[in-house]
């Protein structure tokens, strides 16, 4: 494994939970003491040999890790250019990798003795990742979801009540990913002696960024092996889609030390960028705030008040991001490209048919920017898409858009 | 530093009664009926005012806040028109403390030197900031201690009396006690506990306590107001915006519903001790 010099850009956060600006502890007094709390409890699971035994273990038999490293041949003879890999997330139990946080933080509240979970949830797969952890280690659980979100993405919703949560819809505001993240904080202050926040996405107050990073990193980490055994080098460039950006930091964080290895965030472009309130794309199109706990590009108008945003993919439709990401964007370490709702699209049907893999709409966004970079590459590179969640959850809001159905 | 905060508390515990603090949303339910509200509290019995920056997120309210704050958003509220407002208020009211409550983030889009040097123009007397905890101090409240202003801290139940030290540290005009874990409007559970709480604080500090969340009626004035240096009452007064309009817009009563609810708040204030 590469060595952690200096100059690394892989020590972040600080002791203030800071990633150069970005990051911070920004919430209500009543939480604060909680925050500092799990700080101290997450140390201490860290250096317990117990608890990452006990994570290795579910992650390889409840999880499937580690996920196969995929050579996409049709595509790559498509693009016909550098080849194409997909790191297969979507093949983890539950369809996506928010499993692998799930696990890492279900085993942190029950060190610390909590009795009762509540989950955020766009598109749905946290919550279903959440409600399966929950059933997994019997905790009651209570899942907030956008009322918007619900309608769009109702078969998660049905999975998640298969699986004994309570599933609440929020209406206030667009009733989207932030609405909901803004009930479950309302929740937490009122529970908080009992309650545990599980977040999905690598934003919030310290320590959830670095702690989600921290358990989504196995992606990266495995990758770097995997490419190392099948191309014998780094891969030239990684691609990930971008919401919070919990598989983004998952994929980037290993190669963030190596120049050699480009690294693309897809945005959600939505109608396109240059629409007031018609994208989600932050970092291009927001500028930095304070929201949900820490500070970071945000979509805003000029009095500070938040815009809702607009994406296709429920689970990119939040108008911040994690303040890692923020920091790669103002320092130039990755390159966050915003994707329009019909790019995304055609990229979703360009891998269901080249390769037999429906991917989700999220992913299909980085898809996007592979089509774009692969054919600029020599034959002889490779590249890697992180491939970070299955498409079944989309397939009535695309085929309806496709005229399959009424 | 601007003296108007202390100045009433005394003024208030002379009369042996605790200070009744009333939050309303700035901008709610449109700015000119916003303006007849701020500029008729005092004369109905507000001893120090909390004027809400309205924010699309405010995560720590219950829905009467939240829909106040919406109400405001909706008709064009900003903050530099909330400043504005209490530059007109000054115009006639040189003494009711004016405090302004709301999020940080307006504040940071705005500027931090410029609004303060902004709202230290306009006569505000002090800030409370619900997502700025001390571990964020640098940001926010050294600048505006370095203001002249008050920067007026959150403490809740769950801050121990290991934490309230920090807490308290670069506190002032006035401690804030947050009755309850839980967002505005809720429940009080234990009247009691609150009482103990605030004792507890004030081994700790020799600024004024108020108390808020969960206050809504003249007896829990009372009641709570007997332990308090101050009681702060802001859903029911929302509410009592909410429930005048018609079709959304202001009504003829809708002035009279705040000022009504006010007077009667504040006769809780004046029979809190009585008994005692």
């Amino acid at each position: 494994m590469n060595a952690i010099g200096a100059n690394s850009l892989r020590t972040g956060p600080d002791d203030e939970g800071r990633f150069g600006m970005f990051g911070g502890r920004y919430v209500a007094e009543t939480l604060m003491p909680l925050i500092l709390d799990l700080d101290r409890a997450y140390r201490e699971a860290r250096s317990d040999p117990a608890f990452e035994a006990e994570l290795t273990d579910l992650g390889e038999h409840f999880i499937g890790r580690p996920s196969p490293l995929y050579f996409a041949e049709r595509l790559t003879e498509h693009l016909g250019a550098a080849k194409v890999y997909f790191k297969r997330e979507e093949l983890n139990h539950t369809g996506s990798h928010k499993l692998n946080n799930c696990v890492g933080q279900i085993l942190l509240a029950r060190r610390m003795g909590k009795t009762r979970i509540i989950a955020e949830t766009g598109a749905g797969q946290h919550g279903v990742a959440t409600a399966t952890v929950c059933a997994r280690f019997g905790l009651p659980c209570t899942i907030f979801m956008g009322a918007t979100d619900v309608k769009r993405q109702w078969q998660n919703v049905l999975r998640m009540k298969m699986l004994g949560a309570e599933v609440r819809p929020v209406t206030s505001g667009a009733g989207t990913l932030k609405d909901a993240m803004n009930e479950a904080l309302r929740d937490w202050v009122t529970n908080v002696e009992t309650t545990y926040y599980l977040i999905g996405t690598a934003a919030g107050p310290h320590p959830y960024p670095e702690m989600v990073r921290d358990f989504q990193k196995v992606i990266g980490e495995e990758i770097r092996v995997q490419h190392l055994e099948a191309e014998g080098t780094l891969p030239a460039a990684l691609f990930a889609c971008v919401g919070g950006g919990s598989n983004a930091i998952g994929t980037f964080h290993s190669f963030l030390d190596d120049p050699e290895v480009a690294l693309y965030g897809a945005e959600a472009g939505g109608h396109g960028v240059d629409i007031e309130n018609g994208h989600a794309a932050s970092m291009t199109g927001g500028i930095p705030g304070v929201l949900h706990g820490n500070r970071t590009y945000l979509l805003q108008n000029a009095d500070g008040q938040i815009l809702e945003g607009h994406s296709i993919s429920a689970g990119l439709d939040y108008p911040g991001v994690g303040p890692e990401h923020a920091f790669l964007h103002k320092i130039g370490r990755v390159n966050y490209v915003p994707v329009t709702d019909n790019e995304a699209l055609a990229a979703f049907q360009l891998c269901t048919r080249l390769e037999g893999i429906i991917p989700a709409l999220e992913t299909a966004h980085a898809l996007h920017i592979v089509t774009q970079v692969v054919p600029k590459l020599p034959k002889e590179k490779s590249v890697v898409l992180c491939l970070s969640g299955r498409g079944d959850k989309d397939v009535e809001q695309v085929g309806r858009i496709m005229g399959l159905i009424d | 530093m601007t003296t108007r905060i202390p100045a009433r508390f005394v003024a208030c515990a002379a009369e042996n009664r605790p200070a009744l603090v009333t939050f309303v949303m700035a901008g709610d339910p449109d700015p000119v009926t916003s303006a007849a509200i701020l500029a008729a509290l005092p004369a109905a019995g507000a001893d120090v005012i909390e004027l809400g920056m309205p924010f699309s997120d405010p995560m720590a309210d219950g829905p009467g806040i939240q829909l106040a704050g919406q109400r405001a958003l909706a008709h064009g509220q900003t903050l530099h028109k909330t400043v504005d407002m209490v530059s007109a208020f000054r115009q006639t009211d040189k003494t009711t403390p004016i405090v302004l409550m709301g999020y940080y983030n307006p504040i940071y889009v705005y500027g931090v030197s410029a609004f303060l040097s902004d709202i230290k123009a306009a006569g505000v007397d002090g800030l409370i900031v619900v997502d700025l905890p001390p571990e964020e101090d640098a940001e926010l409240c050294l600048p505006t201690l370095e203001a002249g202003l008050n920067f007026i801290r959150l403490t809740t139940p769950t801050t121990d009396d290991r934490r309230l030290p920090a807490v308290l540290k670069h506190t002032s005009g006035f401690v804030y006690y947050v009755s309850m874990t839980g967002i505005t409007g809720a429940e009080i559970k234990s009247h009691a506990a609150v009482g103990e709480a605030v004792k507890r604080i004030k081994t700790h500090t020799s600024l004024p306590v108020a108390v808020g969340f969960g206050i809504k009626a003249a007896d829990d004035v009372a009641l709570i107001g007997r332990d308090s240096d101050g009681v702060v009452v802001g859903t029911a007064l929302c509410n009592a915006v909410a429930t005048s309009l018609k079709d959304g817009k202001a009504t003829a009563t809708t002035v009279s519903a705040v000022t009504d609810l006010v007077k009667s708040l504040a006769s809780g204030a004046r029979r809190a001790r009585q008994r005692a």
